[in-house]
């Protein structure tokens, strides 16, 4: 795959594999293992390749153990590839150099840097210093950091005695403190309540804003998907099955869009059969999936054959459809 | 100002904070202190027996060598390997190694660390021994007093670099902790902690010399207490074995990393 000078991120025919024990259950089993351990190649990655331009945010989709964060991991520099390429803004993370370290950041949910005994301050400092920031570039890069956040004495306050969502937002604040260009986030909103993932969220989009900075990110929750990312890569069982914008996805998951009516009177299904599949039907409302290319017809039909009081279209919930594509494991 | 590749003001951070974290565990530490009273242990059970002789010593030499002994063990304690094994199991690893400081930078601080707050407890100690025995009083002079601190930093880089050695086994193992155990036992009789080296017979002595554990306590504990010893080539076998474990460590850590598996994280 070449790589486009204007590239950041260059991931060519990426594979990795780990080696796991298998123990048969039992005693018998136990000492089988303990003498005639077997062991084999698991592939978590497999043949995966894409590239990312700058300042893109990327939101990469999969089941739990379809090895988005094992992507995630070899991207960062945190494991190394088993076969394949990796080019992070000219430096092959794996070698861990110190001028690629301080471009990046790896945030994982429920995973923490910070000192847990000691407020965050004490942590922050102790990365600025690492990352060889002045006292006062630190104090104008927390202040700035911790007002986007939302965070203020929480700062001074033991990590122990500090809320998941005040921990979180001040993990994320001691990952960006050294400005980095590209942030790898696996799982940031993990366990937050809806307030604070929505903070989180709205944070990392100022942050994409003002900086420009790649943002990489694995979630469960889909409105983090949503919200965030215009791109998505998705993730099966090691391999890439789709890469490219979210509403292509949709669109290629659900080639319907749901018609919500409600009508002056009630009606009956066999009344609504010819204009699409019914989907829910309740006295005076009615629900429809209605193919995308007839839609305008059917609109149009609608509004002439009944009398209307309300009458939506929207897409199918995202979340509903990425759930079962991860149920079938291939997009049509 | 910088000191093996760090500024001073990362140095003065990390010490500063690993201090305040330690503070924390300040009661803890103080148990700890305690709890390496082995070196007393071994003095009342040899004075009792009265084999000093044997060693070479009479009982305020003896007492003398088991106090200097508690002091040396007290600063060059190392358990990189547990905090490390622990780290690498629970994925707390990963964030350091995604950051331009070798992660084994952050537990030589912690040690460091630890050993500040371990003083006042150990002086305590001392004046509470010296309380008990005040025959075995003594103030050594300021060059051995120079000798032996210096000494016993290099005990303590030994045993740190030796530990880490088998803490690196934790990117192949997982479980390098029961692999220190290996190291623990040879340390316990050959470093001088149960008895002063000058005990054994001439040909263990001799196997023994060609170990780093003699240089551990033995050594700097000898300088501290006044008995005779041979400075030069004390500190010449402590400098080589730093040379020696030193690129090992750094061997083993690169190799070792690339099959970290993140684990936990």
């Amino acid at each position: 795959m070449p790589n486009n000078p204007s590239d950041l991120i260059l991931v060519d025919q990426l594979s990795k594999y780990y080696r796991v024990a298998n123990k048969q259950p039992g005693f018998k089993g136990t000492l089988k293992h303990f003498f005639d351990r077997k062991t084999y190649d698991v592939p978590a990655v497999t043949d995966i390749s894409f590239k990312i331009s700058p300042g893109e945010i990327v939101g990469f989709l999969g089941a739990n153990g379809a090895g988005k964060t094992t992507l995630l991991k070899m991207m960062c520099g945190l494991i190394h590839p088993s076969t394949g390429l990796v080019d992070v803004g000219g430096f092959s993370p794996q070698r861990r150099q110190a001028a690629f370290l301080k471009e990046i950041t790896l945030v994982m949910g429920q995973k923490q840097q910070l000192i847990w005994d000691l407020p965050p301050m004490d942590s922050l400092y102790v990365n600025a210093a690492v990352y060889g920031l002045s006292d006062y570039e630190a104090k104008v890069r927390i202040n700035e950091l911790a007002d986007m956040l939302e965070l203020g004495e929480e700062l001074t306050r033991p990590v122990r005695k500090l809320s998941l969502g005040q921990r979180m937002k001040s993990e994320i604040l001691a990952a960006l403190l050294h400005k980095p260009s590209v942030l790898f986030l696996d799982e940031p909103t993990l366990g937050l309540d809806v307030n604070a993932q929505a903070r989180v969220r709205s944070f990392l989009s100022e942050y994409n804003k003002r900086t420009g900075a790649t943002i990489l990110l694995t979630s469960h929750y889909m409105a983090d998907i949503t919200a965030l990312c215009p791109r998505v890569i998705c993730i099966h069982k090691g391999k890439l099955f789709y890469d490219g914008d979210l509403d292509s996805l949709a669109n290629s998951l659900s080639p319907s869009r749901e018609v919500k009516v409600e009508l002056k009177n009630s009606c009956s299904s066999d009344q609504f059969e010819k204009y699409g599949e019914i989907q829910d039907l309740n006295d005076r409302f009615v629900c429809l999936l209605v193919s995308r290319d007839k839609l305008t017809d059917v609109v149009s039909n609608l509004l002439t054959d009944f009398d209307i009081i309300d009458l939506e279209i929207s897409d199918p919930p995202i979340d509903q459809l990425i759930g079962k594509l991860f149920i079938k494991g291939e997009v049509n | 100002m910088k000191i093996f590749g760090l500024s001073f003001k990362v140095i003065k951070t990390l010490l500063t904070t690993q201090y305040a974290y330690m503070l924390e565990y300040r009661i803890e530490i103080a148990l700890w202190a305690l709890s390496g009273v082995l070196p007393f242990i071994m003095f009342s059970l040899w004075s009792e027996n009265d084999v000093g002789n044997t060693f070479g010593l009479n009982d305020i030499g003896l007492a003398r060598y088991f106090l200097s002994a508690f002091l040396v063990r007290q600063f060059s304690v190392v358990w990189v390997v547990f905090s490390f094994e622990e780290d690498s199991l629970s994925g707390r690893l990963s964030p350091y190694l995604l950051q331009p400081l070798h992660p084994l930078l952050r537990y030589v601080a912690a040690h460091l660390a630890e050993q500040a707050t371990r003083l006042p407890f150990a002086l305590a100690i001392a004046i509470t021994f010296f309380f008990l025995n005040p025959s075995s009083f003594w103030l050594p002079s300021l060059p051995q007093l120079f000798l032996a601190y210096l000494s016993t930093h290099l005990a303590f880089s030994i045993a740190f670099l030796l530990q880490s050695l088998v803490a690196a086994l934790c990117f192949w193992t997982e479980k390098s902790s029961a692999l220190e155990r290996l190291i623990f036992v040879p340390y316990l009789f050959l470093s001088g902690l149960l008895v002063p080296l000058s005990a054994f017979p001439s040909n263990v002595l001799k196997i023994a010399m060609l170990t780093p554990f003699p240089y551990l306590i033995n050594f700097p504990a000898k300088i501290l207490s006044g008995m005779p010893v041979d400075i030069f080539n004390g500190f010449l076998a402590q400098v080589l074995w730093i040379l020696i474990l030193g690129p090992s460590v750094n061997i083993l850590w690169k190799l070792g990393v690339k099959r970290y598996t993140a684990m936990g994280a």
